[in-house]
């Protein structure tokens, strides 16, 4: 057989098993589930967010100006975050937490955890 | 700009204060007009009329408010807020009644760093008058619920940063309503400050003329903004019955002002970026202009009090 027929053939097994078995890519790149926030023309986007425990909420700063997370009940509180930086965290207990921008307090948004 | 003049046409409260015609030519003030009470009678000069200086050397007191320099601030429409705020220190300088002092309601910095505040320093260090007096904002009290701004500029203060001083029989009291900002919510004074301001006025006579100035506006101009304090109404109530307050303000990045019985209520603009007129925008930050039209949107305000008149002549002049 030609050298090329070989690898075009290991090639083909390897597509075909990548879709037979998809579930081996999925385990192969696992992680903790992730979400995101985007916050732009002063307002958190999706304004309220439903997550699992244990997800990693990320809030990126789109906006021209710094704002912050923060939750009313003191769970969590980033430092001011100027334009494309972020702010994670994972929520481990269920419960509902609202949060605000302490710079623009008209901005709220609010973290679902099931 | 001609020379006008308008006689009390209308003295709804026996005060000798033509409201109605104060009003008229503080709108001519974004054109760079001065109005001056002398007894009751309202004349309008433009800034470049010579004569101008000879009645502002009448006046007693003269200082100048800016507000909002953002240092640290780098993106549409104002990349360089350190040029733009050079340029408002040379308006100031170029006033032909020099300053006595200069007050600056606040976001001094843009994000409360150290190098921000310095720049805005030396930056001021090139003025006329040395004498700044300073309220902080909300950018200016990040991370640290103010403790670097007080160190900085809020020495013989109380509290979060209030105090008082007097000048030339005027009654300046700075007031601090960017801490502690609930969700939701305004610009909040506090019980403690607001105690203390009920305390610093108790004595003085109804005839001393009052500036305050603060940062949020003292005035409800847009909640859906959060342009407004939650808790002024009270701070107000214990000013009600002097003769001429004026409240100086900043937050918003425009001109904007109101008359409500002996109060005027102002605000500047900045000299950093404009904002959007209420409700004009999607939201309260930056406006994007053309570069060509910047610095018509930035200015500095000039206050004069001619003594013995009520109200305090409040002038705004943009950069260019």
């Amino acid at each position: 057989m030609k050298r090329s027929n070989t690898i075009l053939g290991i090639a083909a097994v390897m597509v075909v098993s990548l879709i037979a078995f998809p579930t081996l890519e999925r385990k192969v790149s696992a992680g903790p589930p992730t979400a995101e926030v985007k916050i732009d023309n002063f307002s958190y986007s999706p304004a309220t967010l439903t997550v699992k425990a244990g997800t990693q909420v990320t809030w990126t700063n789109h906006d021209d100006m710094p704002h912050t997370v923060t939750s009313e009940d003191q769970s969590f509180k980033s430092k001011a975050l100027d334009t494309d930086e972020k702010f994670s965290f994972t929520p481990s207990k269920p419960g509902t937490y609202t949060y605000y921008c302490s710079i623009h307090p008209k901005m709220t948004g609010k973290l679902v955890v099931e | 700009m001609q020379k006008n003049s308008e006689a009390i046409l209308f003295d709804h409260n026996h005060d000798g204060i033509d409201r109605r015609g104060f009003l008229k030519c503080m709108a001519w003030a974004g054109t760079g007009a001065l109005c001056v009470l002398q007894g009751g009678v309202l004349k309008s000069y433009s800034l470049s009329d010579p004569s101008h200086a000879k009645k502002a050397a009448a006046g007693d007191l003269s200082f100048v408010q800016i507000s909002d320099s953002h240092m640290g601030f780098n993106k549409p429409a104002n990349p360089d807020v350190a040029a733009t705020l050079q340029a408002a220190v040379q308006k100031i300088n170029a006033l032909s009644v020099p300053p006595e002092f200069i007050l600056h309601t606040g976001d001094i910095s843009h994000l409360s760093k150290p190098g921000e505040f310095d720049n805005v320093d030396q930056i001021l260090k090139s003025a006329r008058t040395q004498d700044v007096f300073f309220v902080p904002g909300e950018h200016d009290v990040l991370e640290d619920d103010g403790k670097q701004y007080r160190e900085r500029y809020g020495k013989n203060t109380k509290g979060a940063g209030w105090y008082s001083f007097d000048k030339k029989g005027v009654h300046f009291i700075g007031l601090v309503n960017v801490m502690n900002l609930k969700a939701g919510g305004l610009g909040s004074l506090g019980t403690e400050q607001l105690e203390w301001l009920e305390d610093d006025t108790k004595h003085l006579s109804k005839s001393t003329p009052l500036v305050v100035f603060a940062h949020i506006p003292l005035w409800t101009i847009y909640p859906e903004w959060g342009w407004g304090t939650e808790d002024s109404a009270q701070a107000l109530a214990y000013l009600r019955r002097f003769g001429s307050v004026t409240v100086l303000n900043g937050h918003i990045h425009q001109t904007m002002q109101k008359v409500e019985g002996n109060v005027t209520f102002h605000t500047a603009a900045s000299p950093a970026f404009p904002q959007p007129h209420p409700g004009a925008a999607p939201s309260a930050g930056p406006m994007k202009v053309p570069p060509e039209q910047l610095r018509s949107l930035l200015g500095v305000t000039d206050v004069n009090h001619v003594h013995g008149s009520h109200a305090l002549a409040v002038i705004d002049s943009t950069l260019e």
